[in-house]
């Protein structure tokens, strides 16, 4: 066990866990932050996708220690106030069918339209080619982030 | 249910003051005169306006959560705005709760019109009382009753307390098709809100104050025991309180987080007895299923005699892996023993099953067992095991503590239920003209329901009657199946068995078709030609309808028109859960692999419910069948499941789906599937795509190894 300082969504927290522990159980069962789902732990599908000082990681295999320090943002902190503009346009497109990929797929969306706002098909495929869906909501995905960039460039 | 529990349901509803609640119970079927009062639907109606329809089906995707409530809200003239939703645990009230099968609209959308229609009825008398005005005068529109002649309102809120006290009309009239305001419409999913800002909970985001951990650490060997552990540096792992076997094949370590379990496993030091099936593997099962095919089958469909026939015969056998489900959600159960009772929070597909099985494991009455029934990250079938829910409540029994289990990915895909393999026999006699005379398939495959110990008359698997039809006509037709038990654990998954035969019988007639130098679309169509009702087991299939998803499919997809160089066309159609899908393929090759690039659907499914989310059905089928035909195959060597995480169980991801087209043939006809009819013409739309392409028929799958 040890004493560990975590910066998730703006907020300190001091949990006190094994250091190997993956991150993504700290912010599921330590801080109760369930939106970060487990699928695979071994970083193969994306659905404990979080962002790293604004970097798209894979929480399932990121341990605990290596996090401290850094700012995390879960899909509940993506944004303060209202909607951001990907949850926006998920509903709009209405792409979720089971959901459980999802806030997986939002946050390597966001973390792809922070570095480019106006991503090409390709740029899409490349990004979001790590997160799984079982339930076939690509089509979906990938006009939801194009709507949410107010379309390609 | 007792007509006593059914009476005092109805009294509590009525005496609560609250509002009107309905319970509306109908026959389930003529044919089940022992169970005449299951009730199939529920609703609320309260003072402030508010309704709340029950759903007494699982979400797991399919849309049911929004899906089922627009059927009684269409006949309750509700305000859509006004609905809420309320999950349904395992009850005596729904009848078989059950999801699966492609049946919840097809079951629930008469008793959901009929729950509706009631209401509304007894809204409008309770309105014309009130009012002291003939009940012809008045009309429900947008939840209130409307007298237009005095231009008065009343709201179902308004109204419900009055409401709550009349009698329950027993045949309301119900609306006519045209008249629909909200079935049919491409209503928002109410469920998709709460998805894409983390709140949704799922089964395994469910949580109980003093909740511990549990992973199980599995017999990897199917059929084989715990002979020794040793837990001493299990138990050394921090937060690991527990660690004892549960039943004879697994051991349980219990911990304060999901990660100290896992490390107490990790560490976990155990012998097990291998047992009887210790050197089973596939080429040894794929070797009997062979065998098996020359054996005794039972007779699923005859017409003629194909023994009879002469001319020029074309036989081919296919061959089909055995395959996990992989819903992203890995299994999961919370449970919590109370001395003589039990209560789970169970993603479950069956949560009646759950209950009885828990009531068995823990020798106690059903009736002290309570399922709640949480949201699921996929189910594709394998959440119609109640593996999960048992084990949690054996392992909260033996800590007597709330405990939830999890299973890792591995645990999923090694010690799972799976798609059975199968082996395909298929023969055919062309007349001069190259049309078949004589068409047979013998499908051979281990049968789920006989594995669980329901084999079903004649030895048919239950399954095969939905899932194993022929719609052609053909004047001499034999569809026959053997039953070859094996080891390897059975589970339904999505499209069933209609997988199998979807996949060889449409490949076959491609065969023909090119046998007979014929456009394979031409040769379906001629098949088709003709008016025929073809009736297999329960289910009347029309040749009319096929032809309709068909020509439809062909059409949106530009058949027989130029294609991009290098792009091909197949094409296939199936039917199955009481609807037709017709599909079309485009692919390119590369390197051997075929690339899909665009795949058209068509279905007649009946009357919509919801354009949106029969979408998303046919999408969703479409990339779970692509996954299926590409790489989805489970291996058994030394006994044990080969596969073990989504590197080697490969799920298509971005970069290879298809953009997805969905076709609908319009319908009055009563719903149908929607969920699973979509998968079966994949696999044989992109082969026969791929023999355009290559001149090379694929007969096996999965395409890539």
């Amino acid at each position: 066990m040890a004493e560990i300082t975590l910066r998730v969504n703006s907020s300190e927290h001091k949990v006190s866990v094994a250091p190997d522990t993956p991150l993504l159980w700290v912010l599921r069962d330590t801080l109760a932050l369930t939106g970060t789902k487990f699928g695979c732990g071994a970083g193969l599908c994306g659905a404990c996708t979080v962002h790293l000082d604004g970097a798209a990681i894979r929480s399932c295999s990121m341990p605990v220690s290596q996090a401290s320090g850094k700012n995390i943002t879960t899909i509940e902190g993506l944004s303060a106030n209202a909607l951001h503009a990907l949850q926006q346009a998920w509903i709009a497109e209405q792409v979720p069918q089971c959901g459980y990929c999802q806030t997986g797929q939002i946050m390597a969306a966001a973390a792809l339209l922070a570095k480019s706002p106006h991503p090409s098909d390709d740029q899409i495929t490349q990004a979001m080619n790590g997160n799984l869906c079982r339930c076939g909501t690509y089509d979906r995905i990938r006009r939801a982030i194009h709507r949410a960039a107010g379309g390609s460039q | 249910m007792s007509s006593l529990s059914r009476r005092q349901f109805l009294s509590v509803g009525a005496a609560a003051g609250a509002g009107l609640v309905i319970g509306f119970y109908l026959p389930h079927g003529s044919h089940e005169a022992k169970d005449v009062f299951a009730p199939n639907a529920y609703l609320k109606i309260a003072t402030d306006g508010q309704i709340t329809v029950v759903v007494a089906r699982s979400e797991m995707g399919q849309g049911v959560r929004t899906s089922l409530p627009m059927i009684l809200a269409e006949e309750l003239e509700a305000d859509w705005q006004q609905i809420a939703i309320e999950q349904a645990g395992a009850s005596t009230l729904y009848g078989d709760q059950t999801t699966g099968g492609s049946a919840s609209v097809r079951t629930t959308w008469d008793p959901m019109r009929r729950a509706g229609a009631a209401a509304r009825e007894m809204l409008i008398s309770a309105a014309a009382l009130q009012w002291g005005v003939p009940r012809s005068s008045c009309k429900a529109q947008n939840s209130a009753i409307i007298h237009s002649d005095s231009n008065r309102r009343l709201t179902y809120g308004q109204l419900a307390s009055k409401a709550a006290g009349l009698p329950i009309p027993t045949d309301p009239p119900l609306k006519q098709a045209k008249d629909y305001q909200i079935v049919g419409k491409p209503i928002p999913r109410l469920d998709v809100p709460a998805k894409v800002d983390g709140k949704a909970e799922y089964g395994i985001d469910f949580r109980l104050a003093g909740m511990k951990y549990a992973v199980l650490a599995r017999c990897p060997v199917v059929g084989g025991k715990v002979a020794n552990f040793d837990d001493k540096d299990a138990k050394k792992i921090a937060g690991v309180s527990y660690v004892g076997k549960v039943g004879d094949s697994a051991i349980a370590v219990v911990a304060d987080s999901v990660w100290g379990a896992m490390e107490g496993r990790r560490v976990l030091n155990i012998q097990w007895d291998e047992g009887p099936n210790a050197s089973l593997n596939s080429a040894a099962i794929y070797d009997s299923l062979k065998k098996a095919a020359a054996g005794k089958a039972a007779i699923l469909y005859s017409v003629g005699d194909v023994s009879k026939v002469q001319g020029r015969r074309i036989d081919a056998t296919y061959q089909l892996p055995f395959m996990a489900h992989a819903p992203m959600e890995p299994g999961n159960c919370a449970a919590q023993f109370r001395g003589s009772s039990c209560e789970l929070w169970a993603p479950t597909q069956v949560p009646q099953d759950v209950r009885d099985s828990v009531a068995q494991a823990l020798a106690i009455s059903a009736d002290e067992v309570k399922v709640n029934v949480t949201l699921m990250g996929g189910g594709f079938g394998r959440r119609l095991e109640h593996d999960y829910g048992v084990e949690a409540a054996l392992v909260s029994k033996a800590v007597n503590t709330p405990v939830k289990v999890i299973w890792t990915r591995e645990d999923d895909m090694r010690n799972s239920t799976y798609r059975p393999a199968s082996y395909h026999h298929l023969s055919a006699v062309l007349d001069g003209a190259g049309w078949p005379v004589a068409f047979s398939h013998r499908i051979v495959s281990p049968s789920i329901s006989g594995q669980k110990g329901t084999p079903g008359d004649g030895g048919i698997d239950p399954d095969l009657k939905d899932e194993a039809g022929l719609v052609y006509s053909m004047p001499n037709v034999l569809l026959e199946y053997v039953d070859l038990q094996t080891p390897v654990p059975l589970g339904w998954m999505r499209s069933v068995y209609a997988l199998q035969a979807g996949f060889a019988s449409e490949s076959f007639i491609d065969e023909l078709a090119n046998a007979a130098r014929k456009d394979p679309l031409d040769y379906r169509l001629h098949l088709l030609a003709k008016d025929e009702d073809i009736r297999y087991f329960d289910t009347i299939w029309r040749t009319s309808r096929m032809r309709g998803v068909l020509q439809l499919a062909a059409d949106k997809a530009g058949w027989g028109k130029p294609l991009r160089t290098g792009h091909y066309h197949g094409i296939a159609c199936f039917a199955c859960f009481s609807s037709y899908v017709a599909e079309v393929v485009e692919i390119s090759m590369d390197n051997n692999q075929p690339r899909v690039h665009r795949v058209v659907a068509a279905i007649d499914c009946g009357q919509v419910v919801n354009p949106n989310i029969l979408e998303q059905q046919i999408q969703g089928g479409v990339v779970y069948a692509l996954t299926n035909a590409m790489r989805a195959q489970i291996t058994i060597d030394k006994g044990r499941v080969v596969q073990g995480n989504f590197d080697d169980y490969a799920p298509v991801r971005m970069n290879e789906a298809p953009v997805v087209e969905a076709y609908v043939v319009p319908s009055s006809e009563a719903p149908t599937g929607a969920g699973e009819p979509p998968v079966p013409p994949l696999a044989p739309a992109l082969c026969n795509a791929m023999y355009v392409a290559t001149k090379k028929r694929i007969r096996s799958l999965p395409l890539l190894t």
